[in-house]
């Protein structure tokens, strides 16, 4: 009887302790829904308390039932056979419990059968999938999917498409990438052509690397502009699984197994137009991969959280020179800054979710009604969640490659035997700095905002909420901040573009250091036990922040 | 299709705290977490899968005390249509055929039309697999005892396969019937959260707004002689705490001279020959 939620109080520190009631509120129209549906809340200790107990049921099901089908999963993988893909028995057993659950449509409006839960909930509850079963989440985080058919689609195509997803009746897939359209998706090939006959798009081309591409229901990047060659000729569709989609083969891959990896073929798929032509790439997909990176994220802290904990459990159990080897000071403290970077993790990845919660809510509120103050809500943010997104994938996906690498080092040789849950851990993480955006790609997309100064803007508006009896580390992060302010300032008058790309990576490193003392310092409002655990960050993080000033300088 | 679905709140044995048997060596029920007997919850999923394939409205029924409302409430999270409690003091003291007494006694008042009854095999606070069979016997109905899945069920009949040692049957019954469910029939679904965000203010109190029917013995039309102690031919004459130490077993080792020290030990204590 386990429960990946419960279990795990760190979760629901947030929703205890963060004052959410505006944004709650915002989600549930003033608590308007609850005229219609006789399951939307009350009030905002009600609502709290539903998001509480959906958690909690999810972390059962995590706990009982995905995690103890985790290595039958991995051993087994998804099939493929005849064109078709199968997923593995406790795969399907997994979605099957999922859907039973009503856990399909979270985040998609309760008239289309969704919960109308804010993005933050999910993000939780992907957490908690990840780390029972990370192939899982490929699966269950293709909400995004529903979602985005939610924001840019008809009202025929929401009707359709997101009920069926919300009910569990269809799975999803986002079909993008292709053989040479990696990382640089304006190159785009796949060919969606204007059928007169039938008056509907067609789509003819290859695509590669797609997760769950045996989906009913997918969104593709197609380019329907002819001869055009860049991100404007590209637009957005969405087909039903048909005889003209064929899958050729599946990845054979160094984990995830679960997820079945795709490469599809279009032979002339039926497809509609999914918002306005021209705009796939420029908005709606860099709209589902921002989500698809705060899902991607969420996947790494759920597996590193897991991992921690099976080197946590070794540790005490293993014995070695006549005593177990959490007492040796090497292996305690690298169970230590484990445990200290979840918490940084979580901090940051739910204070980025908050954030685009905001934009999310600010700009539906912004077309229905045009005020302007609420435009100017809206966009900031917009740039606050822009900003956040790519630094919470860049550093959790990274810092959870390394807890499981040291998890997997805590178990000596052990940990590199099939027997044990760590070496699955370990590969499972592999790929979440590098799908949905590398970790360079996000550095890309971060960057900008700390050359322009708006990050500044950021850091010293969050400073404020800090808790201020703690004032030797606001100061020093204010010290740290500062000292990055000049350093971006000197790079600025550096005329070499390869020397100033060449340290962006550490730029965005530092800002997320101070980012997330930030956030702790924050946090440390509501428990002497969040005061501890920033300060230990502080004290561990900021001499390497220094370092990394200190080198570029140099 | 109407379905009744016997459920019982019991103490979760699985998960023993330290103080959970008092000094006497009778059960200290504070000190243990109540929870959904599990083999119920398999009673309730093939009702439920039931429902998935044809349509059907399954009432759920639990006698116990007013607490005993919380499996009900489950019972509401996984899709049951409606719940009913069984609660009076006249029952305290109930062995199995005054249970099935009450019980059956609840099934005719609430549900007199039933095609199905599905029960757990047996709870696991008292391990007697008893009361379902007897619910059937005083309904004077037919059962299907062990049920591992129907494979079909009509207006006139069921066809179901049972556990067996070693095996398994295939077993055709008419309806109504009663059918007791083991654990290896299926995997309970989980509790729905739509249903549950629904049903949590669901109660036994009168000013509730959405209720949970909770039935007297006078409800139900059952005289209190044949249930509660008064009704129980099971005496309870003392309770043991048998623990067996380690003390009491012996090793042999595996080879000829073991087999014949144990044989001789076995002849000694007349265990054999």
């Amino acid at each position: 009887m386990a429960n990946y939620y419960d279990d795990n109080k760190d979760i629901e520190f947030y929703l205890n302790n963060y004052d959410l009631s505006e944004l709650v509120s915002l989600y549930e129209n003033n608590y308007e829904e609850v005229k219609k549906y006789d399951f939307a809340p009350e009030n905002y200790n009600d609502a709290m308390e539903n998001y509480k107990l959906s958690l909690n049921i999810l972390g059962k099901i995590a706990g009982d039932i995905i995690a103890e089908n985790a290595d039958s999963v991995d051993e087994e993988g998804a099939k493929f056979e005849n064109g078709e893909v199968t997923y593995a028995k406790g795969t399907r057993i997994n979605l099957d419990m999922l859907k039973k659950a009503g856990l399909n449509g979270v985040t998609l409006p309760r008239e289309y059968f969704g919960l109308n839960f804010p993005t933050l909930i999910y993000v939780m509850m992907i957490e908690i999938v990840s780390r029972a079963d990370g192939s899982l989440m490929n699966l269950f985080g293709l909400q995004d999917i529903g979602e985005t058919i939610n924001d840019f689609g008809s009202e025929e195509q929401k009707k359709k498409y997101c009920s069926a997803f919300a009910k569990g009746e269809a799975t999803g897939a986002m079909i993008l990438t292709e053989p040479d359209a990696g990382s640089d998706l304006q190159s785009v090939r796949t060919k969606a052509v204007w059928d007169e006959k039938e008056s509907c798009f067609r789509l003819y081309g290859v695509k590669r690397f797609i997760t769950n591409g045996n989906a009913d229901i997918s969104l593709v990047l197609a380019r329907s502009e002819e001869g055009t060659t860049d991100a404007r000729g590209l637009s957005m569709f969405v087909i039903e699984r048909d005889e003209t989609v064929q899958i050729r083969r599946i990845e054979d891959k160094l984990g995830i197994h679960g997820s079945p990896t795709c490469e599809i073929e279009f032979h002339g798929t039926k497809a509609e137009l999914v918002g306005k032509r021209g705009y796939g790439l420029i908005k709606y997909v860099m709209t589902l991969m921002n989500g698809a990176r705060i899902g991607v994220s969420a996947q790494a802290l759920g597996i590193a959280e897991e991992a921690y904990r099976e080197a946590y459990a070794y540790a005490e159990e293993r014995e070695q020179f006549g005593k177990s080897i959490i007492n040796f000071p090497m292996v305690r403290r690298m169970l230590d800054d484990m445990k200290m970077e979840l918490d940084a993790m979580r901090a940051l990845l739910y204070n980025t979710t908050i954030a685009v919660d905001y934009k999310k809510i600010y700009e539906k509120k912004y077309e229905a009604t045009g005020d302007k103050s609420i435009r100017k809500l809206y966009q900031y943010y917009n740039k606050l969640a822009g900003f956040l997104t790519p630094l919470s994938k860049f550093y959790l996906t990274e810092v959870g490659n390394k807890i499981c690498y040291d998890a997997l080092q805590i178990h000596g040789g052990t940990g590199y035997m099939r027997d044990f849950k760590i070496q699955r851990l370990y590969r499972d993480i592999r790929i979440t700095n590098i799908y949905e955006g590398t970790t360079q790609l996000q550095v890309v997309a971060a960057i900008g905002f700390i050359t322009s100064g708006l990050y500044f803007k950021f850091m010293e508006e969050a400073i404020e909420k800090t808790e201020l009896g703690l004032v030797e580390h606001i100061n020093k992060t204010k010290d740290l901040l500062n000292e990055l302010k000049a350093l971006v300032e000197l790079l600025k008058k550096e005329e070499n573009h390869t020397k100033k790309e060449y340290y962006e990576s550490d730029l965005v490193e530092i800002a997320a250091i101070i980012t997330i003392a930030i956030f702790m310092l924050q946090n440390a409002k509501y428990s002497e036990e969040k005061v501890q655990i920033a300060e230990r960050y502080i004290h561990e993080r900021f001499p390497k922040a220094k370092y990394l000033i200190d080198r570029i300088k140099s | 299709m109407r379905i009744v679905v016997l459920a019982k709140q019991v103490p979760d044995t699985k998960n023993v705290p330290e103080n959970a048997m008092k000094e006497d060596g009778t059960l200290n029920r504070q000190a243990l977490p109540a929870i959904f007997n599990p083999e119920d919850l398999n009673a309730l999923e093939m009702a439920l899968e039931l429902k998935d394939r044809y349509g059907a409205y399954i009432t759920v029924i639990s006698m116990g005390p007013p607490n005993a409302k919380e499996v009900l409430k489950d019972s509401l999270y996984r899709g049951a249509d409606k719940t009913v409690l069984i609660s009076d003091r006249k029952l305290a003291g109930s062995d199995t055929l005054a249970t099935s007494v009450a019980l059956a006694g609840a099934i005719k008042h609430v549900e007199p039309n039933f095609d199905l009854i599905i029960c757990g095999r047996q709870a696991i606070d008292g391990d007697t697999a008893q009361v379902g069979p007897q619910v059937a016997e005083k309904l004077n109905v037919p059962q299907i005892t062990y049920t591992l899945s129907i494979e079909e069920v009509d207006s006139k009949e069921v066809i179901c396969d049972r556990e067996i040692e070693n095996g398994v049957e295939k077993v055709k019954a008419t309806l109504p019937v009663l059918l007791t469910v083991t654990k290896e029939a299926n995997i309970p679904r989980p509790e729905n959260v739509k249903m549950m965000m629904k049903y949590k203010k669901a109660d036994i109190a009168p000013e509730s707004k959405i209720k949970i029917d909770m039935l007297s013995l006078d409800d139900i039309g059952v005289d209190a002689k044949y249930v509660g102690l008064n009704g129980s031919p099971t005496k309870v004459k003392n309770i043991e705490s048998v623990v067996i130490a380690k003390k009491e077993t012996k090793d042999y080792s595996p080879d000829e001279n073991g087999i014949k020290e144990l044989f001789n030990d076995l002849m000694e204590n007349h265990l054999v020959g």
